[in-house]
């Protein structure tokens, strides 16, 4: 099937929107890890009504917000290698025991970007089959975390829809993502195909089923 | 007489060391990596080696200095595309060097299992993907699992914060990340350490890797800091 190109693209939700709706959807108490990039901007969105502790695999439980340029230490950081803090409450442990947490289902939930995400929540992000490939983490958190959530745009830089019948790229996981948040939609992953929970409110459903490769409904 | 793996040369350190051996080296990117002993190990020599790693190394220090010189023919890693690397990237799109990639988790339980006497162990991680193929798949209450291998090594090179000469070591922060694993993994774990404390001072409840697990001990107390040294233009040797 030949992808569309919708240059042309409506303007949809600003990420900083797309992030305080995923914010809203984690409850309090939960334990998150927010992947590298976008999902980055979920924590300065979560209410006061709640506490959300965040989880970097590289070792750490309970990370704060990104240091004062006098206060970085290269012993501090998070799992893209930025110097970052922990908080009061917060531990370290080592890699194996920090895998157990997302590998062991401990962790609720967990948010990554995706270059495609198919009808039946296989997701893709971790390669695009050229250059050195590099996996990182993603692998295990798919697998592992008791909700995977998507965040990204809706079309590639292209303009091309990431949502998808059935992904072209080397799978992160098979059948893993729960919800996809897009700056034109959220939406869940269902049997029946990708069920519309909120849509952009500029656009029409005949306007995101036209970006979107497979069946959406509401 | 008394217990001291305490050593004051590198070279010392790094003696058992031949060509062709698996050689663990801690960190995750720069936090935890053992540049002294890696610069220790490009003085060596010794050539056909097999790093496992989270990362393939930045700039031309540690690490990305090692893969600089040739003198590894396989890296084992998660994650080999790093913001400053230039070594690895030379060599991979040249086709001189291997590349085994595994997902994070996977390879920490790997040597986890290694250190633990478990020769393979099935998880969910990578099921579905490419790094599943040829591997053995089984179905546990209904999901589908991969089976994964041990990783064992010859040598560990690991960075902690303090040690007695029994090998007692704590770390610091994120530093900690591969490297009591690793030490748990190796036949031998050489361990360079930013400060020496006399037994006595060491507090059992504190200790995060007994000293079983350790080898040999040397103090570097003002280890480089591998942004720092790369923002400065260092290159070894």
């Amino acid at each position: 099937m030949t992808k569309k190109n919708f240059t042309n693209a409506e303007k949809g939700w600003e990420r900083g929107v797309i992030a305080s709706k995923i914010a809203n959807d984690l409850p309090h108490a939960s334990y998150v890890n927010l992947g590298i990039g976008m999902p980055e901007l979920v924590s300065q969105h979560i209410k006061d009504d709640r506490e959300i502790i965040y989880h970097s695999e590289n070792g750490l439980l309970g990370m704060g917000p990104t240091p004062n340029e006098n206060e970085i230490d290269f012993d501090l950081i998070n799992a893209g290698k930025k110097p970052v803090t922990i908080l009061p409450g917060g531990s370290f442990c080592h890699h194996a025991d920090s895998f157990s947490m997302i590998r062991g289902g401990h962790i609720d939930y967990c948010v990554l970007g995706a270059m495609e995400v198919s009808m039946n929540g296989d997701l893709a992000n971790w390669s695009t089959g050229k250059g050195i490939p590099a996996v990182g983490g993603a692998m295990d958190l798919v697998a592992g975390a008791k909700n995977v959530f998507v965040m990204t745009q809706h079309l590639t830089k292209e303009g091309k829809p990431k949502l998808v019948e059935k992904c072209t790229l080397p799978l992160t996981g098979s059948g893993v993502v729960s919800r996809v948040y897009t700056d034109y939609a959220v939406i869940d992953i269902t049997k029946e195909g990708f069920k519309i929970v909120e849509i952009n409110e500029n656009l029409s459903i005949e306007y995101l089923q036209t970006v979107t490769e497979g069946r959406v409904y509401q | 007489m008394q217990i001291n793996k305490i050593k004051t040369e590198i070279a010392e350190m790094l003696s058992d060391v031949f060509d062709g051996a698996t050689i663990m080296v801690g960190g995750f990117g720069e936090a935890g990596s053992p540049i002294e002993l890696l610069h220790g190990l490009i003085d060596h020599g010794a050539k056909d080696l097999t790093i496992i790693a989270n990362n393939s190394g930045n700039g031309r220090v540690g690490l990305g200095a090692l893969i600089g010189q040739k003198q590894v023919k396989k890296v084992i890693c998660s994650f080999a595309r790093s913001a400053k690397g230039i070594t690895f990237q030379e060599l991979y799109n040249k086709g001189e060097i291997e590349l085994e990639v595994v997902p994070q988790g996977t390879l920490a339980e790997r040597i986890r299992a290694a250190g633990s006497g478990i020769p393979a162990f099935y998880t969910a991680a990578a099921v579905g993907t490419p790094l599943a193929i040829g591997k053995e798949e089984k179905i546990f209450n209904g999901k589908k699992y991969i089976l994964e291998e041990a990783l064992n090594a010859d040598f560990a090179l690991i960075k902690a914060d303090v040690s007695d000469r029994y090998g007692n070591l704590t770390f610091k922060k994120t530093a900690r990340n591969f490297n009591p694993i690793m030490c748990m993994a190796a036949k031998q774990s050489l361990i360079q350490v930013r400060k020496l404390i006399e037994p006595h001072q060491t507090n059992p409840e504190n200790v995060i890797t007994p000293g079983i697990f350790v080898k040999k001990i040397i103090e570097i107390d003002n280890p480089i800091i591998e942004t720092n040294a790369i923002e400065e233009g260092m290159i070894y040797p």
